[in-house]
């Protein structure tokens, strides 16, 4: 064949050799597939611990397990509220995320606004759903502008024992 | 010894030298399940039990870092309403970051529908979150090979190696994928498998007070969460996209997509 086939040829070689060089260095080694397949998990496998890695921030203060996680040292404060409405909510709701508390963070970033409070205790005229059982107010109506826990105890939020 | 009895005893000593040392072991079977342990995490939702408040939205956007008063989220909430003449409103207003604190229903672009408690037939709340389904549509489509499933069943999308193209936020049926607008890269739920390997429950299910959202090893017939969905009558979302939901949900509507 003549030089004029060769030469482009080569330059094809050249690049098809280059992109593949290029590949081997800027391609992870640790691609890969798990156990489904090439279609649905093709990925750089290292990237599975990154996401175990990352820091959490809420503790675990649920309704079953806000006992063994606060009444180290609050555990007063947990009685009263694990025996009340709010006993279901978990403390890191309102107080705000609390892993490594307390030392970091040392001191908890406490939502007392009305609207954490106007969340559930709006009224809402739907009597099909969950709403129905919550006690609600008309947000325009009561005491717009105040803060709910002025009057309201948020741990013990029975009328009778308001302050 | 005659030659029956002398071949006799050499195939014995053959097929006894050719048994492994390793088959004569006991298997433990205990051992083996902790090395590779038979995970699927599955998310069960009871619209039932939802009450509206939102809690799970702000945990979740505080606990992955994504900015509370963008328009995007993993997790939200939409309320439905039916009215006695027959009209369905659905919303999701910042995808209920803040609960749902007014009855109008907010139709977007700024104009909002005021609904006369009369009128109101039946309403309710639906959490919604990835599905991380069993056969993904968001990640057959990612060009560099970004985002995959894991082997426990869990949707995660590779920070640092997507490009941000947006196929996967087209692809997904239910939405659940956002631009996430700091990092510039794809972003979804991931069951918040940092925590799941820590032992602790995801960011929203320990926040929800009224235990509507739930999570278990569907792999294991013993987990609450398993007996539930073998048990009880459980819908998926858009089954007929064929993605295999692993959201499960108790009390769907028809209207619920």
């Amino acid at each position: 064949m003549k030089s004029h086939v060769w030469r482009p040829l080569y330059v094809v070689i050249a690049l098809v050799v280059g992109l593949l060089v290029f590949r081997f260095f800027y391609v992870p080694h640790d691609f890969g597939s798990g156990k489904r397949g090439f279609m649905y998990s093709f990925h750089r496998l290292s990237n599975e611990a990154e996401w175990k890695e990352q820091p959490a921030k809420y503790g675990t203060t649920g309704r079953e397990r806000m006992h063994e996680y606060c009444s180290a040292c609050h555990g007063a404060v947990v009685k009263v509220r694990s025996e009340n409405f709010h006993g279901i909510i978990p403390c890191e709701d309102c107080h705000g995320p609390a892993m490594n508390h307390p030392e970091a963070p040392e001191k908890l970033n406490i939502d007392r606004s009305r609207e954490l409070c106007l969340r559930c205790h709006t009224n809402l005229p739907y009597t099909t759903s969950e709403r129905k059982r919550i006690p609600g107010i008309d947000p325009k109506g009561h005491n717009p502008g105040e803060q709910c826990v002025k009057c309201h105890n948020p741990h013990n939020p029975k009328l009778e024992d308001m302050k | 010894m005659d030659r029956r009895d002398f071949l006799k005893k050499c195939v014995m000593v053959v097929a006894g030298a050719s048994v492994p040392l390793s088959a004569l072991t006991l298997v433990d079977p205990r051992k083996v399940l902790a090395a590779n342990p038979d995970i699927q995490w599955a998310f069960l939702v009871d619209t039932n039990k939802c009450a509206g408040c939102g809690f799970c939205v702000k945990a979740c956007k505080t606990e992955n870092d994504i900015p509370l008063d963008a328009n995007v989220t993993r997790t939200w909430v939409e309320r439905y309403v039916y009215t006695k003449d027959d009209r369905r409103y659905v919303d999701s207003p910042k995808g209920a970051l803040n609960g749902f604190t007014e009855s109008r229903i907010d139709l977007g672009k700024g104009e909002f529908k005021e609904i006369d408690p009369k009128n109101v037939g039946k309403a309710f709340f639906v959490p919604k979150l990835c599905n991380h389904c069993t056969t993904p549509p968001c990640t057959q489509v990612c060009p560099v090979g970004a985002t995959y499933k894991t082997d426990d069943g869990v949707v995660l999308v590779d920070r640092k190696w997507c490009i941000g193209c947006g196929y996967c936020i087209m692809a997904c049926p239910y939405a659940a994928r956002f631009f996430h607008p700091v990092l510039k890269v794809a972003d979804k739920c991931t069951f918040c498998y940092h925590r799941l390997s820590k032992g602790l429950q995801s960011a929203c299910v320990n926040a929800c007070p009224f235990g509507a959202r739930r999570m278990g090893n569907i792999h294991d017939p013993n987990d609450p969460i398993t007996q539930i969905i073998m048990n009880e009558r459980v819908g998926v979302l858009k089954d007929e996209f064929g993605t295999k939901p692993q959201a499960f949900y108790i009390g769907l509507a028809q209207e619920v997509r």
